[in-house]
């Protein structure tokens, strides 16, 4: 990727550590997808990660073109080198099921209550129930050791974990503060219960040193200003920021000279002309003068992309980009994606 | 395929239109729609108020709205404007107080407005954004103040929300696990499912805390006075909306999630018999006039590649290869264009370019405003606004 090139590889470092990922950003900047391109550039070279969507979208199985998963994990996408990255739709009614049984042994009182739909009804009235049961989840695998599936009571400390990263893919930023915020959601509820010790255990795992929460975002003013205020309120939280993902990253065709003439309006007409002559092409003169518009489109909004991309770096955080694909759906377009991650040093 | 235009002035225009509202998917401009709407009908003359909700922060300030406020404030305009244009944020907190204060007796209305479970409906609850913005635009509408009130419509995935979520809501309130939850123990009207209610009950209290549910019978007690004159309203306010003195623009930016909603929305508007302006494609990317629109894309990539070979002219090279994307990107943008006309034929649209950057101020709408009456694309080459 010519345009990363300038990044330096040492930037993800502080990352490398992390067990859990979260990645939020502003709604549509492409979280789902980085998401998944992360979670492969950690799975490469034969490890093996998991993908956690909570947003009950099934935006994962979207993405690579796949019909809806149950809720369970399950390998979907292979990583280069050797690896596997696996996929978990959570939601919270099935997680809930998962936690009466495990706590109450109550399966049947799960199933009545489900159909009743009082599961809906309480995530309803009370979403930070709902966010407990999600983010347990992803926090559950984060600790799960192998052979001990869903037991994280009696996990065995000298087992190896059974995934080597989670990376989560979670809600937007205008959320992410509430969501993440598990202790204080729950400070209300319930005092007791399956609820509140799991929150307790979850929370843990989100105020760890090995968890970051990257926020990804694209070179315009709203998401690069969600980002500085997302960062912010993660700080604030006292979580640990992440890196910086700009997102659908165009490849520079002009030179900062040329981008400055053709914002002036300077550029120079006649070698234009020449030029689309030489490639014999009809009608240069007139055909020049659009180009030139174009030209000067381009240029005003390269310069403000480097403004940008000038304010996000000063945010002190690592910073990673994305190549814009013409086609972005389908596990080579998250491979590629993720290529592009390792290449500017992504690693486990 | 040539779409029929959407005549923008024409709709601000007309003395019978009371009502504008900008819907559409997340992120594709309804805001921006919204606000160069009213600065337009202002300054033709028409005394325009417009409720925004979650307006970006620049934007908003260029507008004067410095917090959210309920109260429309008038935008200092140009002296000589023939209209005027005044602006508020949605706060949906306020409006819910304001609506529970007016149904309720002052006792009953105090018990409502401290339930912690209130705070969670009027701040977090998924719909009352949307509740609350048409009962913002029907107190405005009612109140005969205003020539137009063009109304934008909450941030939301689906532009359907805009219309569904106010009944999700009053469903729920009205629910019947409401009801079950909230009556005294053993009568509720579940009781014949032998579900039993006790182990119902006990769970629910175990996932929220009794304390919460103490307090969401409480809430439901007392609400439920209040809750047939909040219906009634909803329920005007939905009527309004299929008057003929309304009229929506359905927003879209030319993608394929986006142009999907929009297509939703259009056959929903069908169904329910409300008015539909036309279709507001955003965020375009049309192509210069001349020997460039007829420039295909293979072609420009293929001249470029010439070049590329011989070395010598780099400049022409580039702007070869970024003709050669923005045409391909035009034709699709086109393709999906022509595939919702197609599928709801007569359709009216006006297409608005993409600007380099944001619109965070009054010349910024203007030109949108321009844009939208326009009918036919522009690029921005004349309103780069930096
Ligand atoms: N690098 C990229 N190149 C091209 N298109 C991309 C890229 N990344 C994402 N997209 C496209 O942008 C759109 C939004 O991406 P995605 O669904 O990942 O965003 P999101 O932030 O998860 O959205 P939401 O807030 O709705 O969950 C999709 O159509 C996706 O294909
Ligand atoms: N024609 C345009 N050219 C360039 N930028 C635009 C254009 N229209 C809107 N924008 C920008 O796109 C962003 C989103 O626009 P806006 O806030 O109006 O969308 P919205 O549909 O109201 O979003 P939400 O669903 O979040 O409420 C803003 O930063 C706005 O300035
Ligand atoms: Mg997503
Ligand atoms: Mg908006």
């Amino acid at each position: 990727m010519s345009e990363c090139e300038h990044r330096s590889p040492s930037s993800w470092d502080p990352c490398a550590d992390a067990r859990l990922h979260i990645v939020t950003g502003k709604g549509g900047t492409g979280k789902t997808t980085a998401a998944a391109a992360l979670a492969t550039a950690l799975a490469s070279g034969g490890g093996r990660t998991l993908l956690v969507e909570v947003e009950g979208r099934q935006g994962v199985t979207a993405l690579l073109e796949r019909s809806p998963l149950p809720h369970e994990e399950r390998p979907m996408l292979s990583a280069p080198g050797g690896g596997t990255v696996s996929v978990l739709a959570a939601d919270p009614e099935s997680a809930l099921m998962e936690y009466l049984e495990l706590f109450y042994g109550m399966r049947r009182a799960g199933q009545a209550l489900t159909r009743l739909g009082a599961v809906d009804f309480a995530t309803t009235v009370a979403p930070g129930v709902r966010d407990v049961l999600l983010t347990g989840k992803a926090t559950e695998a984060v600790r799960r050791r192998e052979g001990h599936r869903g037991r994280m009571s009696s996990t065995p400390p000298g087992s190896p974990f059974a995934y080597d990263a989670v990376v989560m893919d979670a809600p937007p930023t205008g959320r992410i503060g509430r969501f993440l915020d598990v202790n204080s959601e729950v400070a209300g509820l319930a005092r007791v219960g399956p609820v509140h010790d799991h929150a307790e255990r979850a929370a843990e795992v989100i105020r760890s040193e090995r968890t970051r929460v990257h926020v990804v975002t694209l070179l315009e003013e709203m998401p690069a200003q969600e980002t500085a205020d997302g960062l912010d309120e993660i700080a604030g939280l006292g979580l640990h920021p992440g890196a910086v993902l700009i997102n659908m990253v165009r490849p520079q065709l002009l030179g900062s000279a040329d981008v400055e003439a053709a914002h002036a309006g300077t550029l120079d007409r006649a070698s234009l002309v020449a030029g689309l002559a030489a490639a014999g092409l009809p009608e240069p003169g007139d055909l020049a003068a659009g180009l030139q518009g174009e030209l000067h489109t381009h240029a005003v909004r390269t310069e403000l992309e480097e403004r940008i991309r000038g304010e996000l770096a000063s945010l002190g955080r690592p910073v990673l980009e994305l190549p814009r694909l013409a086609r972005c759906s389908g596990e080579q377009a998250v491979q590629r994606l993720a290529g592009a991650l390792t290449e500017q040093g992504v690693r486990r | 395929m040539t779409p029929e235009t959407l005549d923008v002035d024409g709709l601000l225009d007309d003395p019978a239109r009371r009502v504008v509202v900008c819907c559409g998917s997340g992120g594709v401009g309804k805001t921006t729609t919204a606000a160069a709407l009213g600065l337009r009908a202002a300054e033709r003359g028409r005394r325009t108020v417009v409720i925004t909700v979650d307006p970006a922060r620049r934007l908003a300030q260029s507008m004067g709205l410095e917090s959210l406020d309920n109260t429309p404030r008038r935008v200092p305009l140009p002296e000589g404007t023939p209209g005027e244009l005044h602006a508020m944020m949605l706060d949906m907190k306020r409006t819910f107080d304001q609506v529970v204060e007016e149904h309720a007796d002052p006792e009953r209305a105090r018990q409502i407005l401290d339930n912690s479970f209130y705070e969670t409906l009027s701040t977090s609850f998924s719909g009352t954004q949307e509740y609350m913005a048409m009962e913002r635009l029907g107190q405005l509408r009612e109140s005969d103040e205003w020539d137009l009130v063009v109304v934008d419509t909450p941030p939301s995935r689906s532009a359907l929300d805009f219309l569904d979520a106010p009944e999700r809501l009053g469903r729920f309130l009205n629910g019947r696990l409401m009801r079950f939850l909230t009556a005294p123990a053993g009568s509720g009207p579940l009781r014949l499912l032998g579900a039993g209610v006790g182990m119902v009950t006990s769970v629910i209290g175990k996932l929220v805390g009794t304390q919460f549910l103490n307090d969401l019978r409480s809430f439901t007690a007392a609400f439920e006075t209040v809750f047939g004159g909040f219906q009634e309203r909803a329920e005007r306010t939905y009527r309004l909306l299929q008057d003929p003195g309304t009229a929506f623009l359905v927003v879209a930016a030319p993608e394929p999630d986006a142009m999907r909603e929009a297509a939703f929305f259009v056959e929903r508007l069908d169904s329910d018999r409300m008015p539909l302006a036309g279709l507001v494609l955003n965020r375009t990317h049309p192509l210069p006039e001349g020997p460039a629109a007829r420039l295909g894309p293979e072609e420009a990539e293929q001249a470029a590649e010439t070049l590329s070979c011989d070395g010598g002219h780099p400049v022409a090279e580039a702007a070869l290869r970024l003709h050669a994307e923005r045409a391909r990107t035009r034709e699709r943008e086109l393709l999906l264009r022509d595939r919702l006309l197609t599928a709801h034929p007569g359709v009216r649209v006006t297409e608005v370019a993409a600007l380099a950057g944001d619109v965070h101020d009054l010349t910024g709408l203007r030109w949108v405003g321009a844009r939208l009456a326009g009918g036919g694309p522009a690029t921005e080459g004349a309103a780069d606004a930096e």
